[in-house]
């Protein structure tokens, strides 16, 4: 038990998962009490698309050319083919390619 | 949102598990790759198999796992806890948005419904359902039946990864790195409704990286998501009549 278990561990893992539980869960119930005016509703309407951005845009900045231009090729393919999967699989191939030909990034 | 399509409460019905799993499907084989990347990582630290699953079955937020197994600390103490949890909320907060714009659709269903479906939420799973709810849909199986989907392949897809840890030292070699930023491009593409509705985007993604180069760690995600959507809020109602200063 002690060794596939630390006690330790399950402690931080305790502690991550009721900081991630409340998260989930406070934002639920948080607009509980919040009256949806057209206000409120434009704010959460705009969520998606905000939270996409702030997150992978920094990364594709960060991630250098191969990021950038693998993110560039699946954007393109969704313009094309309106296809999540092949979108996510062409992504990874470009990278993937491109890192074996010893492109960094 | 310009399309005000009037939407129903939330009900159950099964007919709508299928394609709810059908529309995160494109989110599977990065969900895989990236638990089996997360499984091997863990491996190299020294992680046992069972923490592993126990670790992939309660804090259950990918991104969140490999930035904390990643700064793992050599010994645990209370302060390298509270620092670990803090690194997780940054992380994770932005859950705390994705469940909140959930409310209009599950606040007809009992508490009891509700909140146990609110601990599933992860990106792919919400927006998918989001994507449902524009279109009007109402069916609240289709969310579920995604999430738990989601949910299990994460749970086992970490199991092989483990075992493989010599075999994937590198998962950068499979793109694996790109499987988020991929989808997210993608999903961002059909919520494109023409310029005027890009500005909280494009606010979003300057505070992003502003936050990003000024502060250390992960705010840059809350920080961007926030200041798009108060300037949405702020931004007047595109028809006349609202014309009021904001």
């Amino acid at each position: 038990m002690s060794e596939f278990l630390r006690s330790d561990v399950m402690i931080a893992f305790a502690v991550m998962t009721a900081v991630t539980v409340a998260s989930r869960l406070g934002g639920y119930w948080l607009m509980g009490y919040v009256t949806v005016t057209p206000r409120v509703r434009r704010m959460l309407d705009a969520l998606p698309g905000s939270i996409i951005v702030a997150a992978a845009l920094p990364v594709a900045v960060n991630g250098g050319p191969v990021v950038m231009f693998a993110i560039a090729a699946a954007m393109a393919v969704t313009i094309i083919r309106r296809n999540d999967f092949i979108a996510v699989i062409t992504g990874m191939a470009v990278a993937a390619i491109a890192r074996a030909l010893g492109l960094a990034g | 949102m310009t399309t005000h399509i009037p939407k129903a409460p939330a009900y159950w019905s099964r007919e709508a598990i299928m394609p709810g799993i059908v529309a995160i499907g494109p989110m599977l084989p990065g969900t895989l790759a990236f638990a089996m990347a997360f499984g091997a990582q863990c491996a190299q630290k020294n992680f046992s198999l069972v923490e592993v699953e126990v670790m992939m079955a309660t804090v259950y937020g990918g991104l969140s796992q490999f930035v904390a197994v990643q700064s793992w600390p050599d010994r645990l103490t209370p302060s390298s806890i509270a620092t670990l949890a803090l690194l997780t909320l940054t992380v994770n907060i932005r859950f705390f948005l994705m469940s909140a714009t959930l409310r209009p659709w599950f606040g007809t269903l009992p508490a009891w419904q509700a909140y146990p479906a609110m601990l599933l939420v992860t990106d792919g799973g919400w927006l998918a359902a989001m994507r449902y709810r524009e279109h009007g849909g109402a069916n609240a199986w289709y969310y579920l039946g995604g999430a738990l989907l989601l949910y299990v392949v994460w749970l086992f897809a970490a199991i092989p990864g483990f075992l493989l840890a010599e075999q994937l030292t590198d998962p950068k070699k499979y793109g694996v790195d790109l499987v988020m930023p991929a989808f997210y491009a993608a999903m961002l593409v059909p919520a494109w409704k023409g310029p005027r509705r890009a500005i909280p985007w494009v606010v979003s993604g300057a505070v992003a990286l502003l936050v990003h180069w000024l502060v250390p760690g992960w705010w840059f995600i809350i920080a961007g998501a926030l200041s798009g959507a108060i300037t949405a809020g702020l931004l007047d109602e595109p028809e006349p009549h609202h014309g009021r200063a904001a």
